[in-house]
């Protein structure tokens, strides 16, 4: 482990666990009386609970503890789970995270039990058929026990002794080891745990009592209990009793059931096992390795090439395999599944279901799709804008879905795939789709489009991309803040992807994302301005031209050029990034584009295509808009990236002054 | 401008100095223009000749170029202009004085231009006193102290209050 501050990993672990407490939880609301679900939710709590203590975070402990004990009454049968007990319990979740990251607000709390004791009280008044059995809980004169523990047990630390101890102070208990499940000397591992026990339990222990003792074993350990028939406690007479309580794991095996998603002791060892954790940040100490190992390489390989020496010839091809070898699985490296970004929505869409009081079922197709770390970081924040529109604006209102003859519940499709390079994510719902008479009025009233002006139906709902854009009449606490798709736009295009809408009028809107894999290294094509050098990102580059001497004279005074018959607005990178250095005699023009809005860079000179290891910006220069990073060149000498979206946007803003003064 | 503090990782903070028990303190001293000035011995990385530097456009007139250090962009920053001095052409013994600073929550590389590099030496707080509000022509809160060595007057520049108005990038 190379955390060495046991609280920061503390930390992290807790935001795991309350990450699965999260998903149990949100499991739970659409099957309220899983038992494992609850039980689940429970060892979530009350490892929170105890290594929190642990760790010197009392607040937390004790604030965890309230809950685990509401918990722990569902869990019993003496509270039934509702949705706004699920719901407060989630919000409990949210001020624990708080709790750890100690940013919380101590009135939060006292709020959030009070709120706690009032959904656990409530349905308490009214009886009602308990998540176990009943009849277990029946009183017994007693239970005929055989349990055998998991193997691994003392070697993961449960203490043995001590669960034989709980179980001895449930009543008066007769305990028999048996030996016949040991091996013989040679085969015995002196970890394992294989002793199998027989106890003979007597006294009115509901069966409930006895999983608790075992609770956190209790998935991988074999224990079959037989009551004991009250009037003839003798170990004979279990046979022809009629069998009430089946053992719990055999059960939950034979029935054929999957496994239900349980996490806890198990989940965690399968972890440990098979995955290492790394600090983020040395998988980027990792991937500047890496990228000086590629430049360093192209650079012996220029050398070789030069030479006439056959040996460092094959040295440096050998270096050049290696290199792109290292490079490819550095990349995989950094690559994660998109299930971890997704599994954040679900809570989303939960509360903008309680929210808005529609009815929303969130479907997620494609988790294992694997995207770059940071990609997946920086989707964050427009998904959920996206979700939001999709939730809010887009789902109709339970009531007016059924008059549609729609299903009550609106459904939200959250899907990714990988096509090429490229990681595709869609966001669809079955919802009203997007009105164009709306968008229609909406933009003639803004000005953005004159009235009457044809546009075709994939013009039309492209202006919904346009900054100020917003339908929502009303603007809502959910969407409609102000901030518009075009935010969302500019910040998928900062990505190097695309965005794309598709919307059918009653049936429902899609948007589709294109999101490059990775953002460490790009194709660019490196152009000249002056001395200076500058990398351009190959996927934005529409086509290269000739800026003609006559063209230029005749341009000067606008920054517009006619370009099979459309203007398209040019930069002149000389004049925008001052150079003092005399311009060439043939200036080139090269057109990039996102999107439908295009921009031409007037350029000295195009060197060629580049491949570029992408470096970020020291925090001096990232704030200056127009770069997005920087590269080291074959030479050793550095190149600016630009940063495509910001100089579109601002040949966008030249455009609309020319048309303002024309 | 949030909080800023230059470290060495081990979470000492600029403005004041980290005298050791001792009253001592170990520094790297470099000419720039007529100034000698000195930087924890710590925070400087490394000392190399001068580096084919790339101007940044638009950037702040502070830090306006970066360097390829082994495969880094660095930023460069020359003292000069936050000390009044003119801007003056490398010479044969000019350099590039790398140090790791921790601006807000984050460790970069800087490169600071000298024009001569000494050696490391350790300074006596005894001998060090505040900058006199008269008689100075620089900004009061770009100097932590100024120390006396000898005939020499040594100054303890204030990085993190140097680089602040140029962080954030436009400007200048």
């Amino acid at each position: 482990m190379s955390i060495e501050d046991p609280t920061v990993a503390f930390r992290v672990e807790a935001c795991e666990l309350l990450d699965q407490v999260e998903q149990a939880l949100l499991d739970l609301t659409h099957r309220l009386d899983d038992a494992a679900l609850i039980d689940s939710v429970f060892r979530g709590l009350h490892t929170l609970k105890g290594s929190g203590a642990m760790f010197g975070f009392d607040a937390l402990a004790a604030f965890t503890h309230h809950i685990e004990s509401a918990f722990d009454r569902v869990r019993k049968g003496r509270a039934r789970a509702t949705l706004e007990l699920v719901a407060t319990v989630l919000t409990a979740r949210d001020h624990m995270r708080a709790l750890v990251e100690g940013d919380a607000v101590p009135q939060d709390g006292g709020a959030i039990l009070a709120r706690l004791a009032a959904a656990v009280d409530a349905p308490a008044i009214a009886p009602t058929a308990p998540p176990r059995p009943a009849a277990a809980d029946a009183a017994t004169a007693g239970w005929q026990l055989s349990f055998r523990l998991p193997r691994q047990a003392l070697a993961h630390g449960t203490n043995a002794l001590a669960l034989l101890d709980e179980l001895r102070a449930l009543g008066d208990c007769t305990l028999v080891a048996r030996r016949d499940t040991i091996p013989p000397l040679d085969q015995l591992a002196e970890r394992d745990c294989l002793v199998t026990w027989d106890a003979t339990l007597r006294g009115d222990v509901p069966r409930a009592a006895i999983d608790d003792v075992f609770l956190f074993v209790l998935d991988d350990m074999e224990l079959s209990a037989t009551p004991l028939a009250p009037a003839d406690p003798t170990p004979a007479a279990t046979a022809a009793a009629p069998a009430p309580a089946p053992a719990r794991e055999p059960d939950r095996s034979a029935s054929g059931q999957p496994a239900p998603d349980t996490f806890g002791e198990r989940r965690a060892r399968v972890v440990q096992g098979e995955l290492v954790r790394v600090p983020a940040a040395r998988l980027d100490t990792l991937m500047d390795r890496v990228g000086e190992l590629v430049i360093a390489q192209s650079r012996l390989s220029q050398l070789a090439g030069d030479r006439h020496d056959l040996q460092l010839r094959s040295v440096a091809e050998e270096v050049e395999r290696l290199a792109a070898e290292l490079r490819d699985t550095m990349m995989v490296l950094r690559m994660v599944p998109v299930s971890n970004l997704f599994g954040r929505f679900r809570r989303l869409v939960h509360d903008l279901a309680r929210e808005t009081g529609k009815a929303i079922a969130l479907e997620t197709v494609g988790e294992s799709t694997e995207i770059d770390k940071t990609v997946g970081e920086r989707l964050f924040d427009p998904l959920v804008h996206i979700l939001r529109n999709a939730c809010d604006h887009g789902l109709e209102t339970p009531d007016e879905r059924v008059t549609l003859g729609k299903g009550a519940t609106g459904t939200v499709r959250l899907a990714a795939h990988q096509a090429g390079g490229a990681a595709v994510i869609t966001v669809s719902d079955d919802g009203r789709g997007v009105n164009r008479a709306r968008v229609r009025a909406k933009t003639e009233a803004s000005g953005l489009v004159a009235p009457g002006e044809v546009l075709t139906d994939a013009e039309l709902l492209a202006l919904i991309f346009h900054p100020g854009f917003s339908t929502a009449a009303a603007v809502t606490n959910l969407s409609g803040r102000g901030v518009g798709m075009d935010v969302v736009k500019r910040e998928i295009e900062r990505l190097r992807g695309t965005i794309e809408l598709v919307s059918t009028e009653g049936a429902g809107t899609t948007i589709t994302l294109r999101i490059p894999l990775t953002l460490a290294i790009i194709d660019g094509l490196l152009v000249r301005v002056g001395t200076a050098r500058f990398v351009i990102p190959l996927a934005a580059v529409e086509e290269c031209l000739e800026l003609s001497a006559e063209e230029d004279r005749r341009s000067l005074g606008r920054s517009l050029i006619t370009l099979r018959d459309r203007l398209v607005p040019f930069l002149r990178l000389r004049e925008l990034f001052a150079s003092d250095a005399p311009p060439d005699a043939f200036q080139k023009i090269v057109v990039v584009a996102t999107g439908r809005e295009r921009v031409g860079l007037v350029v000295d000179q195009i060197v060629g295509s580049h491949q570029t290891v992408v470096k970020a910006l020291s925090p001096f220069h990232r704030g200056i808009g127009s770069f997005s990073g920087a590269t080291v060149l074959g030479d050793g000498g550095v190149a600016l990236i630009l940063d495509v979206a910001q100089l579109v946007a601002r040949g966008q803003q030249i455009e609309a002054a020319m048309e303002q003064a024309a | 401008m949030s909080a800023l503090s230059v470290s060495t990782g081990s979470g000492q903070s600029s403005t004041a100095v980290a005298w050791n028990r001792h009253g001592e303190l170990e520094v790297l001293t470099f000419d720039l223009g007529s100034e000698r000035f000195a930087i924890e011995a710590t925070l400087v990385r490394e000392i190399v000749e001068p580096l084919p530097e790339t101007r940044v456009p638009c950037a702040p007139a502070l830090v306006d170029t970066v360097v390829n250090h082994r495969g880094r962009i660095v930023p460069v920053a020359d003292l000069r202009a936050p000390f009044a001095m003119v801007a003056a052409p490398p010479t044969a013994e000019s350099c590039l004085v790398v140090v790791e600073l921790a601006l807000d929550d984050e460790t970069l590389l800087l490169g600071l231009r000298a024009d001569r590099v000494h050696e490391v030496v350790t300074l006596a707080e005894a001998s060090s006193e505040d900058a006199p509000s008269v008689g100075v022509r620089w900004h009061r809160a770009f100097v932590r102290r100024l120390v006396r060595s000898g005939d020499d007057v040594i100054v303890l520049p204030d990085l993190a209050a140097i680089l602040a108005p140029a962080l954030g990038g436009a400007g200048a």
